[in-house]
């Protein structure tokens, strides 16, 4: 190996390890978290979303061929939803834009991730795994209204 | 290191030959449902106009022609071609042509299936879709097909060290075999996926099936599929583009180095693919990142040694200065077509690794997960420089085998260049609708982008548009491509007064250590097991002890399960 291989190989290492301590600092100081393996959830069937504290949601949110159950989901600005996916048949998607929230909807298994939502407006999801022939009609959304209004779900208009 | 000529027998000219050609044939077929999809998404059509059937249908089609049946039928050939070439011994034509049968056969059987709208369920065929069992029986055909060629070249690989102690192996062996070691390793699981679980729940043996186990295995597999693609790639880089730019190999211990690399980091990686999955702990998600950053470092031994070849090239070719070697490389040689091919991918790959560093890390992949930024990256990785080098090396496969000359050749060298500029458009647009959240393996034209829908998207409109545009100049080049094949293959042979023989441009190394320790597989084989041991007991212990339920088949036409 000669000078420059060695600095290319150098240079190659402290870049990918600056790319790692970039994903370190986003877990940790950030707290931006993948979703994990949980086993403290019971199985669930069916949807529900209530108040688990004073600015805090719990949703259990049911994918199946082709929509998310809720599909509509209303709560005030500032909350923060503790949110568990499971599909009801086949493998489906749940992403919602401008959040960190990403999940896959398989089923046998319960997905969960924490969000909080700090901007008044409506947040479009859309399913992103094929789940057969009406797979693109699968989507719904998250409005998050402004202080006093109440929380409420709904099938999508 | 000339390796010169070497004669080949009929019977493996003849098997070479149609390697390359039906799977062009069956790549067409996939281009053509690729151009479909890009009408599909954008609204202009909704429901093809030749096959028949949906978006799905097509993009089934696509993915498993081109992504599995194209490479692995092109891989085959250039070991077929390159190993007993480098090691002056002749293929055992028979295990040869058993290996060749059992690929068509298996991808034929799929095909068939798959046109017959039985088998809509993505080149990733996740369970609890099911597909007919002919699908899953041709895919493990096509793979059993590629093992046996795989293990015609074993004994010929171990006669040869036995009869040369003490001298390196030729890089083009120790590339093929590294491709060969990476699939064989990674087709393991997904042989498991197929046969225990899939096959026999589709035939209704057994009723259920674990989603998230099954999606593991598949991904176990899925990630060094990848690898597959590449190092054929990889191995045309390193022997071939040198030597065609009249240059040397920067460093022969760069090229063995990087191909170590990647038999230990190819495999213990999959979950990358599967961040946003239940079931298995972020702990070890974050593990097999890591590996993927050290699969990474390859790569970017391979982008310095391959340029510092061609600034070399260029220099010796009287470029000037600190960039001016840059401009005498044979760009529009016609005589050395296939340079454009490697150099254009070369390019591509680029933005296919960068986009490749951002999938892969971590939390990251919360952004561009499942959207429509994965095709648009994976279109400048496989759909890049795979597909340019496996597509310039099936025309110099052919020229060598059929003893045919490359019939116009201006148009031939102009391909890559032509495809480079539609891959740019495509997949820009692809990736910018992404990081807005469009999805992938959507067909948005029946909603999203119809303006008449409830859930029409406007802000995606564009991106979506776009990749129309350069969908079609992606297919001009592989239409331009195809008619020069097969003017190639139709040609009147060149007239030699002796059987042709065939040779390969085979680089010489500038500098040429000895590299005693790169020069065994076992011990980089072995730290591969132990790595993927380590790596895959944690992820397949969450996923057993977390899920709950089996699941029934399921077809994508009905929400109501099949049993």
């Amino acid at each position: 190996m000669d000078k420059s291989e060695k600095m290319a190989l150098s240079l190659s290492g402290m870049l990918l390890i600056l790319f790692f301590g970039a994903i370190m600092y986003a877990a940790v100081v950030e707290d931006i978290q993948v979703p994990t393996c949980i086993t403290d959830m019971e199985p669930f069937t069916s949807d529900t979303l209530f108040q688990s504290g004073p600015e805090t949601y719990e949703l259990q949110m049911v994918a199946r061929m082709w929509a998310f159950q809720p599909s509509t989901v209303r709560l005030p600005v500032g909350s923060t939803v503790d949110m568990y996916l499971t599909s009801q048949d086949i493998t489906h998607g749940f992403m919602i834009e401008n959040k960190n929230v990403n999940l896959m909807a398989v089923p046998g298994a319960v997905n969960y991730i924490q969000v909080t939502f700090d901007e008044p407006g409506e947040y479009f999801f859309a399913c992103h795994e094929f789940c057969g022939a009406a797979h693109h009609t699968m989507a719904g959304r998250i409005i998050i209204e402004e202080e006093g209004a109440g929380t409420q779900m709904g099938a999508l208009q | 290191m000339n390796l010169g000529t070497f004669q080949f027998s009929n019977s493996a000219k003849k098997l070479n030959s149609l390697l390359i050609i039906i799977p062009m044939v069956l790549l067409f077929i996939g281009v053509y449902g690729g151009l479909m999809q890009t009408l599909f998404r954008a609204g202009i059509i909704q429901s093809d106009p030749f096959m028949g059937g949906d978006y799905y249908k097509g993009l089934t089609i696509h993915g498993v022609l081109n992504a599995i049946v194209f490479t692995t039928f092109f891989a085959v050939a250039l070991g077929n071609a390159l190993i007993p070439y480098s090691l002056k011994m002749n293929l055992n034509t028979k295990v040869a042509w058993t290996s060749g049968i059992l690929m068509l056969v298996g991808s034929i059987m799929a095909g068939v299936v798959m046109l017959m709208g039985e088998a809509t369920v993505l080149y990733t065929f996740y369970p609890p879709l099911k597909a007919h069992p002919l699908f899953y029986v041709g895919l493990t055909l096509l793979v059993v097909g590629s093992w046996v060629a795989f293990f015609n070249w074993i004994p010929m690989y171990l006669k040869w060290r036995r009869e040369n102690p003490g001298e390196k192996t030729p890089l083009t062996v120790v590339g093929m075999f590294t491709t060969f070691i990476v699939w064989l390793i990674a087709t393991i699981s997904v042989a498991v996926e197929i046969l225990f679980m899939l096959l026999p729940w589709s035939l209704g043996l057994i009723d259920e099936v674990n989603v998230m186990l099954a999606r593991t295995l598949f991904w176990f597999f899925g990630h060094p599929l990848v690898y597959f693609w590449l190092l054929p790639a990889y191995v045309m880089y390193y022997s071939f583009m040198p030597k065609l730019a009249d240059g040397k190999l920067y460093s022969d211990m760069a090229g063995r180095l990087v191909f170590m690399m990647f038999v230990v980091f190819s495999v213990p990686v999959g979950t990358h693919h599967q961040y946003m999955d239940p079931a298995i702990g972020s702990q070890w998600k974050l593990i097999h990142g890591i590996f993927t950053f050290a699969v990474a470092l390859p790569s970017l031994i391979t982008a310095f040694t391959l340029a510092a070849s061609l600034e070399y090239a260029g220099r010796q070719r009287g470029g000037k200065g600190l960039f001016g070697w840059i401009t005498k490389l044979p760009y529009f040689d016609k005589e050395k077509w296939f340079f454009s091919y490697l150099i254009s991918g070369l390019i591509i790959f680029i933005f296919g690794g960068i986009s490749g560093i951002v999938n892969a890390s971590y939390q990251m992949n919360t952004a561009v997960h499942n959207t429509a930024w994965v095709p648009g990256h994976f279109h400048l990785t496989v759909a890049g420089p795979v597909l340019l080098a496996f597509l310039g090396g099936s025309m110099y496969l052919i020229h060598q085998f059929m003893g045919k000359p490359v019939k116009m050749k201006g148009w031939t060298l102009s391909v890559p260049y032509i495809y480079t500029i539609g891959v740019s458009i495509f997949s820009w647009g692809l990736m910018r609708g992404g990081l807005l959240g469009m999805p992938r393996r959507t067909n948005t034209g029946a909603s999203y982008a119809n303006p008449e829908s409830v859930l029409y998207q406007p802000d995606w409109m564009p991106y979506i548009d776009i990749t129309v545009i350069g969908g079609i100049i992606m297919f001009l080049a592989i239409v331009i491509f195809v008619v020069a094949f097969f003017a190639t293959v139709f040609a009147r042979s060149e007239v030699t007064a002796e059987e042709p023989k065939v040779t390969f441009p085979i680089t010489a190394p500038l500098h040429n250590e000895p590299s005693l320790w790169l020069r065994n597989f076992k011990p980089f084989i072995i730290i591969a097991i132990i790595l993927i041991v380590l790596s895959y007991t944690p992820v397949i212990y969450d996923v057993l002890q977390s899920t709950y339920d089996g699941s029934l088949p399921y077809s994508p036409n009905s929400p109501v399960p099949l049993r």
